[in-house]
Parts: C-alpha cells; sequence; structure tokens
C-alpha cells in the first residue's frame, strides 16, 4: 500500500513493471461482469423454449441437437452478443466523448451522432430502398458526417468542450427535423421500414451484425485503452495536459475518432439507442468513485445495461416484440431527470 | 546563452498581433518576474515560452534547440507550467492530482516506481501539503489548493518553473505564502522561476531578475528590480505619477502612487488620463 497515492501499487521484476491498481474499481467491474454472466445465463437458458445450461453449452460447442442448436446460434446468441457489443462500444463512446468535452450531456446520442447516423439511414431506406448492410453503411457514413460538422462548426483555435456540446444539440436537432420530414416523404411501407429502424433494436439479429460490432469493438477497445491515461490528464484542462507532455491535439483527435467510429458503428449494428452512452459512464464513475474515466467499466456496465434491458423486454413483454431502444430510453430518461434534479440540488459531484 | 530565451518573437491570437520582434532570455537560477499593465501581452510571453502559444514568426530555445522541435514529454521533463486556470477533476484526492506530476516520466507499464512516490512525496512535503494527501481537492481552500498544483508541478521535476499569475484569487496572507513558497525553491533547490504577476511591489521585493513590459508587447526595462524601478518608468509604463522608496522591510524598491489631489495639481495629465482605461 502506498501512503500518498490512492489505490493498491503493485511491481514485479524489481519495478520495471509497476501499475496501480484500484481496488474499488476491480470490485466493481468483477461485480458488473458476473452480474452480466448472469444475465446472459438467463437470456440463453430461459424464454419460450427452455433449456438446461448444459444444452447451451453443448450448442455453443456445435454439438448440440437440432432445437437447442436453432435456438441458440440462430435465435438468441447472435441476439445476445449484439446487445452486448453495441452496450458496450456505446458506452465506451460515451465515456470518452463526457470526458473530453468535461460534460455529461457531451454523449454521441444527445449531441447528434446517433441522430445524424439515423439521417444516413433513413436516406438509404426511402431514397434507395436499400438493404439491411446499406441501410447500415448509411447509419455509418451519417454519423461521420454528422460528427465531421459538429467539429469543424465548434472549432476556433482548438476545440472547446462547452461549445462542441452546444454546436451537437443543435446539430441533433437538425437532424431529427430532416429525419421526420423524410418520414413525411416516403410510401407507407418505406416508413414502417424507418420507423422500425428508428426506435433501436437488437431483434432478429443475426452473425453478420455480431461480426462487424465485435471487428469494431476488437479494434477500437484497445486504441482508447491505449490512450485512457492521456484522457485522464486532459481532464485537467488542455494546458496543464500539454504542459505535462500530453500530444493534446494528436491526443483528442485520435479518441474523437474512436468516439465517433464506436457510436457509428453501433448504431448501425442495433439502430440508435438512447441513453446507454449517457448514462453507462456516469453510472459506472459513480460505482467506482473514480475521479478518471474507466472505460473498461464502463463498458462492462453498457454491456450490461442493454443485455438486462433487452431481457426484460423479451420476458415481460414476450409477445409485443418490442424494442430495447424503447426500454433503455423508459430507463435512461428516468435516469436523467435524476441526475439533473440530484445536480440541481447540489448533490451530484459530477458535471 | 541561457538555458531558455527567445528571439524575434511576433505573438498573435489569430488576427490580434500582442508583440512583435520581441528578444527575451531568461537569466539561469533566477527568480524571474514578468510585470506590466494589462493586456500587454506579458501572460502571453509566458505561453510562448512555456510553448503553448506556437509564435508568428521567430523562436523560443531551450538548452540551444528550438522547443518546437522537442517532443512533448522530452519539453514536459525539462520546463514546468503552472498554468493560469487548471481544473482538477472532481472526485480526485490530493495525492492523486500531485501524482498526475510524474506523467511525463511514466511508461504504459511503469506507471508508479518507487522513484515516482519519493518525488510526489517529497513535492508534497516541501509546499506542505503532505498531511492532505488523503483529502479531495474539492474540500480545499483556495491557498491549500495552489500548493497542491505547485506540488504537482514540482512533481514533474524540472530545473525551470514557468507561472502564470500564482497569486490571483489569493487573498494577501496567501499571496505571500505562495510567493515565499517560490523563493524558498529558487533559494534552495537551485529552480529557475519565471512568474506573471500583477502586484508591482511583490513583483520587486521577489524577483531576482524583473522583465517589465509596456503595452504592445514591447519590453521597457529589465535587470535587478532595485536598479530597473524608478518612478519614471512606473509613470512611463502603467501611466501611474508615484513615488518609489525603499521597502522599510527587505530595502527593495516599493511604489507609492501618488496622492489623487496632488496628482491633479503637479502632474496635471500626465498619461492618467491617457491610461486610465488600461
Amino acid at each position: 500500500m502506498s501512503a500518498v497515492v490512492t489505490g493498491r501499487v503493485v511491481r514485479i521484476r524489481r519495478g520495471l513493471l509497476s501499475v496501480r491498481v484500484d481496488g474499488r474499481a476491480l470490485t466493481v467491474g468483477l461485480g458488473v461482469a458476473v452480474a452480466l454472466v448472469v444475465v446472459m445465463g438467463i437470456t440463453l437458458t430461459t424464454g419460450e423454449y427452455e433449456l438446461s445450461v448444459t444444452d447451451v453449452l453443448k450448442a455453443i460447442a456445435g454439438q448440440g441437437e437440432g432445437g437447442a442448436d436453432f435456438v441458440v446460434n440462430t435465435l438468441r446468441l447472435p441476439r445476445l452478443l449484439t446487445a452486448l457489443l453495441v452496450g458496450a462500444a456505446l458506452a465506451v463512446s460515451g465515456a470518452i466523448l463526457q470526458s473530453l468535452t468535461g460534460n455529461s450531456l457531451g454523449s454521441p446520442d444527445v449531441i447528434g451522432f446517433n441522430n445524424g447516423a439515423a439521417t444516413g439511414a433513413l436516406l438509404v431506406i426511402i431514397v434507395t430502398g436499400g438493404s439491411m448492410v446499406q441501410v447500415a453503411t448509411g447509419a455509418l457514413i451519417g454519423g461521420i458526417v454528422s460528427a465531421v460538422l459538429i467539429y469543424l462548426l465548434a472549432f476556433t483555435r482548438g476545440v472547446q468542450g462547452f461549445r462542441f456540446v452546444l454546436i451537437g444539440i443543435g446539430i441533433n436537432a437538425l437532424a431529427l427535423s430532416v429525419n421526420s420530414y423524410l418520414i413525411t416523404r416516403a410510401s407507407l411501407y418505406d416508413a414502417l421500414t424507418a420507423q422500425s429502424w428508428l426506435v433501436g433494436s437488437v431483434n432478429s439479429r443475426g452473425w453478420e451484425h455480431v461480426t462487424a460490432a465485435a471487428l469494431a469493438v476488437a479494434v477500437l477497445l484497445p486504441l482508447a485503452l491505449y490512450h485512457a491515461r492521456p484522457l485522464a490528464m486532459l481532464e485537467l484542462g488542455d494546458a496543464s495536459a500539454k504542459a505535462l507532455g500530453v500530444g493534446v491535439e494528436r491526443s483528442k483527435a485520435v479518441l474523437i475518432v474512436v468516439s465517433v467510429l464506436l457510436a457509428a458503428i453501433a448504431t448501425a449494428a442495433a439502430g440508435p439507442i438512447w441513453f446507454v452512452a449517457l448514462a453507462a459512464p456516469q453510472l459506472a464513475r459513480r460505482l467506482t468513485r473514480s475521479p478518471a474515466p474507466g472505460l473498461v467499466t464502463s463498458a462492462l456496465v453498457g454491456a450490461l445495461l442493454l443485455t438486462a434491458g433487452d431481457l426484460l423486454i423479451q420476458r415481460v413483454f414476450p409477445t409485443a416484440q418490442l424494442p430495447v431502444g424503447t426500454a433503455t430510453g423508459c430507463l435512461g430518461g428516468l435516469y436523467l431527470i435524476w441526475l439533473l434534479a440530484s445536480e440541481w440540488r447540489g448533490k451530484g459531484r459530477y458535471t | 546563452m541561457t538555458r531558455l530565451h527567445a528571439e524575434g518573437l511576433t505573438l498573435a491570437y489569430d488576427q490580434a498581433t500582442v508583440a512583435t520582434d520581441l528578444g527575451v532570455s531568461i537569466p539561469d537560477g533566477s527568480f524571474t518576474v514578468i510585470v506590466g499593465p494589462n493586456a500587454c501581452g506579458k501572460s502571453t510571453l509566458l505561453k510562448a515560452l512555456a510553448r503553448m502559444l506556437k509564435p508568428k514568426s521567430g523562436g523560443v530555445y531551450l538548452d540551444g534547440n528550438l522547443i518546437s522541435s522537442y517532443r512533448s514529454r522530452e519539453v514536459a521533463r525539462r520546463l514546468g507550467l503552472l498554468p493560469q486556470t487548471s481544473i482538477a477533476p472532481s472526485g480526485i484526492t490530493v495525492g492523486d492530482l500531485v501524482a498526475r506530476g510524474r506523467y511525463p516520466h511514466q511508461k504504459l507499464l511503469r506507471q508508479w516506481s518507487a522513484e515516482d512516490e519519493a518525488v510526489v512525496t517529497e513535492s508534497m512535503r516541501l509546499t506542505g501539503v503532505l498531511e492532505l494527501a488523503p483529502r479531495l481537492v474539492d474540500e480545499l481552500s483556495g491557498g491549500q489548493r495552489q500548493r497542491v498544483w505547485l506540488a504537482m508541478v514540482l512533481a514533474q521535476q524540472t530545473s525551470i518553473l514557468l507561472l502564470d499569475e500564482p497569486t490571483t484569487f489569493l487573498d494577501i496572507a496567501h499571496q505571500v505564502e505562495v510567493l515565499d513558497l517560490c523563493a524558498d525553491l529558487h533559494e534552495h533547490k537551485g529552480h529557475t522561476l519565471v512568474a506573471v504577476l500583477h502586484d508591482l511591489n511583490q513583483a520587486c521585493r521577489y524577483a531576482t531578475h524583473l522583465i517589465v513590459m509596456r503595452p504592445g508587447g514591447e519590453i521597457a526595462a529589465q535587470g535587478d528590480p532595485s536598479e530597473v524601478v524608478t518612478a519614471e518608468l512606473v509613470g512611463d509604463v502603467f501611466g501611474l505619477p508615484c513615488r518609489v522608496i525603499d521597502d522599510p522591510e527587505t530595502g527593495t524598491p516599493l511604489i507609492v502612487p501618488v496622492h489623487r489631489k496632488r496628482r491633479s495639481e503637479d502632474d496635471g495629465p500626465v498619461a492618467v488620463h491617457e491610461h486610465a482605461t488600461l
């Protein structure tokens, strides 16, 4: 134990390797991971077609019987993994952006990445009537274009957090009205397709969604983790971070790109899902009580939020086929109200 | 040549030019204080010296090379800066904040060596915040907080320290406390200090080398405060008629503004009106 800094210091090989481990963050991370495994277990074993854990494991290993194999590998597992990966991607995207802007509203769903992605997807659905893959590509491009727009408009001698958020909210409103307009111009069939895409859902997601999201997370998450220390330093303000040797402009650029791509790919895979990116990093910070943005804990909390939300709507409304976007929107709305109310009363420590 | 100097600096924010063809040299081992009226470009000069602001032309040299030719981390091991405003992440402890000063010495897998710990402990001891280590920065008073920031900059272990108005927002007792600490660091630890200060009397008392800037980013005078600071200079640069007497405590120059009634009788409009808005 060290007297001056928090956390446990681990030094091995005569100090060649030394890391600080935050005991509380570790406990929270493990706890959330366990909860995540439990939710995954329940999702895979329960439902209309009950399975034992052994059946599920056999099916995953490729040795399941016909029925079990179909239920696990075609119906439940891809949907579950999509929810898990999308949740994690959105949470990390939100954690990075909130930390960079120094604002808990600096989250991709508030500042227009998601609605921009939706505009891209709607254009594809309504104008070209494209396939699932084309819609996802449209969403990806839409998300990136809106992010570039915000960045350019907010840029004067560097990007200042508050301005970034304000302009993002403006872009968000703009994208929202374009989306409404596009739906009024669409045929009934297209409008229905568009509407079902717009609520955000992991219903009937296949392995192609899982692969896309997994690739994104596998590439972008390590990149984000590599820049986690500069990210923590940037919270001291640009001047201090630069004085302490952080390559401010480069780190910011990399982190913004990672954040935008994670949000855009998640939206391409599952449609716009609200509040995971906003709420997961905040919940993670409050649980770990850490002064630094915990990207791993945020990712775990995001994954848990989305998988649990999806499990909830599958089991509570089994016939309604409710999209997970409505569940996270509901939970997230309540959370946002609580967050703002507690901050207004001066209780909130993270603003 | 001194370790830190600048030649032919033109400094500007976008279109607004603050200074042209500015040359300045920071004597090694000095406690240099930069003073001047508001908006004369003293903080801008400090920002340029700390490579926070890229000059339009000219260059800042550190240890013989252009400061912009070093990697950011390398500069951070030689030169420390305490900016005017820094943000303490909410919920951070004093110890953790000071430990962030070790960033330029750390690596991804070498985050907290025994040396890091020793340096951070020593920096906190020097600034008198060691016993505050487990406290939250949010809970500290302004004076304590400024000492914590100083400890963080000290933990960077640079022999050159730049301080941008380190006493702003502090009451007089805490201003003196922070400046005494700076003087101690200069005397006992051999640091080269460069500070921007507002208070001329404090500048004269603490500086071993004074740089006086006038509006337009020119250097009006520099050198030992006792030799440089005269009533003429203060009248010329600040537009303030004054007397300069010996500080009864230290013998350094003490600026006493002329009484307003005498000002209007004797000196008439001497610069008072001219610079009244500066």
